[in-house]
């Protein structure tokens, strides 16, 4: 089957010569459908690189990058730009909402740039807020929401239509805690109901909400967990009184 | 977690059979923390002695009910206010074996901390699993494994902190076997301007 998401060999290095950084070595990485995946590793890691490079904001310096089985390298500048308009969510750290748009247009955006006509646009993108359960508050502009409402719309935004990737870089940005794991446990939702995550953050308790942890230092993949068993192996761990 | 405050707590709401009070205990804690039927009378028996409960009916142990006391009353009222003992902290297996592992040559000390960090993150990604199962509406179990998942990520920051601090360290001095090679340096001395 062909993966969602597949980083083979994956090299970035910025400038050259003595100034040379290299950011990402050989990585390799598989997301599938209905998968999340979460990125973690120190400042400077190589996190946020490799998740510009899956969404093709950024171009490797080698190695493939295949998003849904299409080598991002063999298609022109233009049918990349509509492969991440139409297969590809971001969610950003700092929301990145249009201010001028309210939450409804916010999420009609993407679709209506793909050709997707008005109204269609405005049902999907409907239906996309109340998946997030934000519908009520689809006539207010970014300003007028709370933080978390406005998580919401962007995530809404991610992930109307049909798109099959869903990337989040520190997505729950300056939430408090149960703020931050209300975002994870949507994110969460999303990708069970069939797209693939992969979510970068330093916070290991946001961390945990994904189906596996990978390991980033100085641009290689580490490690990564082990699909954990099912909770009820910590249900009889023992005295704990 | 204080068992018998725990109890204690519990039958301020009214008489209870122990049965019951092991029941209610581990659903009100997200049943993250068993608790076995035996562990309670035992308990019981130590708060009669007390004074802070006491039976109200005859018989064997599973015939009786427990009542709290006015003295029980206080006890959990104090016990409540009581910041728990934080200090001396107890001795931590993870330190000790890092700190064992920086005596030892040719251990990767980093590789060590992936190691533990990896286990760590995995212990929380199945405690976020009873979390998620339980859905959000289930305060008493969000609490209690919010505690556990608060406490495993404070170990993953401290992780952290040792990767980072050990990779500030100045890189290790040549081998002895290579330095009996070497020409014998003078001791560095201090300049000191005139």
């Amino acid at each position: 089957m062909t993966s969602a998401l597949e980083l083979r060999q994956v090299s970035k290095i910025y400038g050259s010569g003595p100034s040379e950084v290299r950011a990402l070595h050989d990585v390799n990485l598989s997301v599938e459908r209905e998968e999340l995946v979460a990125v973690m590793g120190p400042s400077g890691s190589g996190k946020s690189t490799l998740l510009t490079i899956a969404g093709s904001l950024e171009e490797a310096s080698s190695g493939q990058v295949l998003v849904d089985g299409v080598d991002l390298a063999t298609v022109s500048r233009s049918d990349r730009s509509k492969l991440r308009r139409r297969s590809i969510g971001y969610v950003f750290q700092d929301f990145n909402l249009l201010p001028g748009l309210t939450a409804l247009e916010n999420v009609t955006l993407p679709l209506e740039l793909d050709g997707v006509r008005a109204r269609a646009a405005r049902m999907t993108a409907l239906g996309a807020l109340e998946q997030l359960d934000v519908s009520d508050r689809a006539d207010r502009y970014p300003d007028e929401l709370s933080g978390g409402e406005r998580q919401r719309v962007a995530i809404a935004r991610a992930i109307v239509g049909e798109r099959g990737l869903l990337l989040a870089d520190e997505p729950t940005g300056a939430l408090d805690s149960v703020n931050g794991e209300g975002v994870m446990r949507l994110l969460r939702a999303a990708t069970q109901r069939g797209v693939a995550g992969v979510v970068v953050t330093h916070e290991a308790h946001l961390a945990s909400w994904a189906d596996r942890v990978v390991f980033l230092r100085d641009g290689h993949i580490v490690d990564q967990t082990v699909a954990p068993p099912g909770p009820e192996s910590l249900l009889v761990a023992g005295d704990r009184q | 977690m204080s068992v018998p405050h725990a109890l204690l707590a519990l039958l301020r709401e009214g008489p209870k059979y122990g049965l019951r009070l092991q029941t209610e205990f581990e659903s009100r804690t997200g049943e993250v923390w068993p608790l076995n039927v035996g562990q309670v009378y035992t308990t019981l028996q130590r708060l009669e002695r007390d004074g802070l409960v006491e039976a109200t009916g005859e018989g064997e142990r599973s015939r009786k009910r427990y009542r709290i006391t006015s003295a029980g009353d206080r006890e959990l009222a104090e016990w409540l206010r009581n910041p728990p003992d934080l200090v001396p902290p107890p001795r931590d297996e993870l330190v000790i074996k890092v700190l064992v592992a920086l005596q030892i040559p040719g251990i990767d000390v980093h590789e060590l901390l992936q190691v533990h960090r990896r286990h760590v993150i995995e212990t929380m990604q199945r405690y976020t699993q009873v979390k998620a199962t339980a859905g959000e509406g289930d305060v008493a179990l969000a609490l209690v494994v919010d505690a556990e998942l608060f406490r495993l990520e404070a170990i993953v920051r401290w992780l952290d902190a040792a990767d980072v601090r050990l990779k500030q360290l100045p890189a290790p001095a040549p081998a002895p076997t290579e330095v009996a090679d070497l020409p014998l340096q003078p001791t560095r001395t201090m300049e000191v301007s005139p």
